[in-house]
């Protein structure tokens, strides 16, 4: 990847990262940290990877993205905001009555949102039916999901990566995000999906590992998975858990906790740092 | 009355799918390891591609026919009724149910006839769970007829649809001839003294009743609710304000199915004094399907019992 994209990607992600900040202050609660954690990712796959069309939200032949950590949906509303599916001042009504942006994401009231989500494990199983759809259809379009890594403690998830293998889904993607915290605190303390790597494997996926935040991993990994042919691909990638934001990374405390005043002033004021020294180099 | 032609409503399931796939490209049939029970296997020989088995895995299952539905397909998802609307309840409500997305949900061996198989296969909940959510459609056929006009029906209707098909054999008294309509009743047998109404195979019981009822001096309606919900809640008033009397008659906990439905719209619209034949909250057990019903009280002779005691004849 040149320097010139990455940079370009780097900051459309401080401004997704500020995107989450505003919207979970604005509704006084929602999931920060997890939303973070995948704010690259979420850039990375709205901003280069997905073919879609922000004008024609649900163009037949678009790859699709389902959210199955749905909680995490600011992170999603602010990448699909900024890509031009709805007015970014809108992720500021996060949560409030009335509004489209729900607590987690509905296919039918939110322009880019392919699937209605929230209830953990459920969406890898949708995503796999939309890859299989697709398939039986003789489309080219892939399917992209994102799950927590405390998400995978659900059975279902796992029903679905048989699924997956089973109709060698290679249209098919599954992300997790391995930011090593969940609400009660770290994974391997209340109930450890480890290895993760070794058990995607075994269950027939082929898995690349990556650091979630280097897009030059992450493009490589989303490269390689369109040459995998035959089964799908999983890719694991480490991440910091309210990333960018200090006081919220590594804290599990941050995974479904808004800023108050005080915390919001001092998280976008670490973000607008690091987005003027992004544009100023 | 002259020996009747008896079919299991998941034989016409299997039938229905089957003659429908010719016609609709866009149906495919989900399975988890049931299709020789629920008779997918019917579909399953005649459109091998179009046919994905699930394994033992409902949950899954559900979320991936709301994946399918939302690609353009129309997914008809198949399990016993315990495990379609128990077990993958919450996928139902998420997945399908709250993006009202275009799934159908084929639940088979309903009820307490399942028999032999006893109380853990024996659902008598699931109109109570699949009513409860907001846009579904919930059905449940009187015979073979009415069974594959209702599969039509709920592949042309846009929305998530729940029927329920039975596993054993009971009478065909539908001829072809037959318009089904969801969420529209029948009026099978008119009468003036109590109105049965009914769904499933309590509605055959149900005529069988009324006949015996004549000779006690009892006029007896008779309704075929093949629809559960959306309820047709005119037919239901008109009943109970020419006949004064409700009996509902269904294979299924008094508790959250037909006969709450009823008493709903009669309690708020129409109080009307009632009687719920139904499974009285309790679970079922081993044994054959005939008496298994006897047992529980989900016979004619029932009927007939709790018609004559509510109408003091």
């Amino acid at each position: 990847m040149t320097t010139n994209e990455k940079k370009r990607l780097s900051v459309i992600a401080c401004k997704v990262r500020m995107g989450i900040v505003e919207s979970t202050h604005s509704a006084k609660c929602g999931h920060p940290g997890g939303s973070l954690s995948a704010a690259d990712m979420f850039t990375y796959l709205y901003f280069k990877e997905l073919n879609i069309d922000p004008r024609n939200p649900k163009w037949e032949d678009r790859d699709r993205f389902v959210l199955s950590k749905g909680h995490t949906a600011p992170g999603l509303y602010a990448a699909l905001a900024h890509r031009g599916f709805f007015p970014v001042e809108d992720l500021k009504t996060l949560r409030h009555t009335g509004s489209y942006l729900q607590g987690h994401p509905n296919m039918n009231y939110v322009p880019g949102v392919d699937m209605s989500t929230g209830s953990l494990g459920q969406g890898i199983s949708c995503a796999c039916g939309m890859a299989l759809g697709l398939k039986h259809q003789g489309k080219t379009a892939r399917v992209y999901t994102l799950l927590g890594d405390g998400e995978i403690q659900e059975g279902q998830v796992w029903e679905a990566c048989m699924f997956a293998a089973h109709y060698k889904l290679d249209n098919f993607v599954a992300i997790v995000d391995n930011n090593g915290l969940q609400i009660d605190g770290a994974i391997d303390k209340v109930m450890s999906p480890y290895p993760i790597v070794d058990k995607l494997e075994s269950f027939g996926f082929h898995v690349i590992a990556i650091d979630g935040h280097d897009f030059d991993q992450i493009e490589a990994a989303l490269n390689t998975a369109k040459t995998v042919q035959g089964k799908p691909t999983a890719i694991v990638m480490k991440t910091t858990k309210g990333k960018d934001v200090s006081f919220m990374e590594n804290n599990a405390g941050w995974h479904g906790k808004a800023p108050n005043d005080a915390e919001y002033e001092q998280a976008m004021h670490e973000l607008k740092a690091i987005l003027a020294e992004l544009e100023g180099n | 009355m002259a020996e009747m032609k008896k079919i299991a409503t998941r034989d016409s399931y299997g039938k229905a799918l089957a003659a429908l796939g010719e016609e609709f490209d866009n149906l495919v049939v989900l399975d988890a390891d049931l299709a020789g029970a629920t008779k997918t296997a019917v579909f399953q020989k005649a459109f091998p591609q179009r046919h994905f088995d699930c394994g033992i895995a409902e949950s899954n299952m559900m979320s991936v026919a709301a994946g399918l539905a939302a690609t353009g397909l129309v997914p008809f998802a198949s399990s016993f009724a315990m495990f379609a609307a128990g077990r993958a309840f919450e996928q139902v409500r998420n997945s399908i149910g709250y993006p009202h997305l275009n799934v159908k949900i084929g639940a088979t061996h309903g009820g307490i006839s399942v028999g032999e198989d006893g109380a853990s296969h024996q659902c008598c909940e699931d109109f109570a769970l699949m009513r409860s959510i907001p846009g579904m459609v919930v059905m449940s056929p009187a015979d073979d007829v009415e069974a594959r006009a209702m599969v039509r029906a709920a592949y042309l209707h846009e929305g998530p649809v729940y029927m329920r098909f039975g596993r054993s054999g009971i009478p065909v008294f539908h001829d072809e001839s037959y318009q089904f309509q969801i969420g529209k009743g029948e009026i099978v047998r008119d009468g003036k003294d109590v109105a049965v109404i009914a769904n499933g195979l309590m509605v055959w019981e149900a005529i069988t009743a009324a006949e015996a009822l004549r000779e006690f001096g009892i006029d007896a309606m008779v309704i075929n609710m093949a629809t559960v919900k959306p309820l047709d809640e005119e037919l239901v008033l008109e009943a109970a304000k020419k006949c004064g009397k409700v009996i509902t008659a269904e294979e299924h906990s008094v508790i959250g199915g037909l006969g709450e439905a009823v008493a709903g719209v009669l309690g708020e619209k129409l109080p009307t004094p009632m009687r719920r034949i139904g499974v009285q909250d309790v679970f079922g057990q081993s044994g054959p399907a005939a008496e298994v019903l006897k047992y529980y009280g989900l016979t004619a002779d029932n009927i007939v019992k709790v018609a004559r005691e509510f109408c003091g004849k």
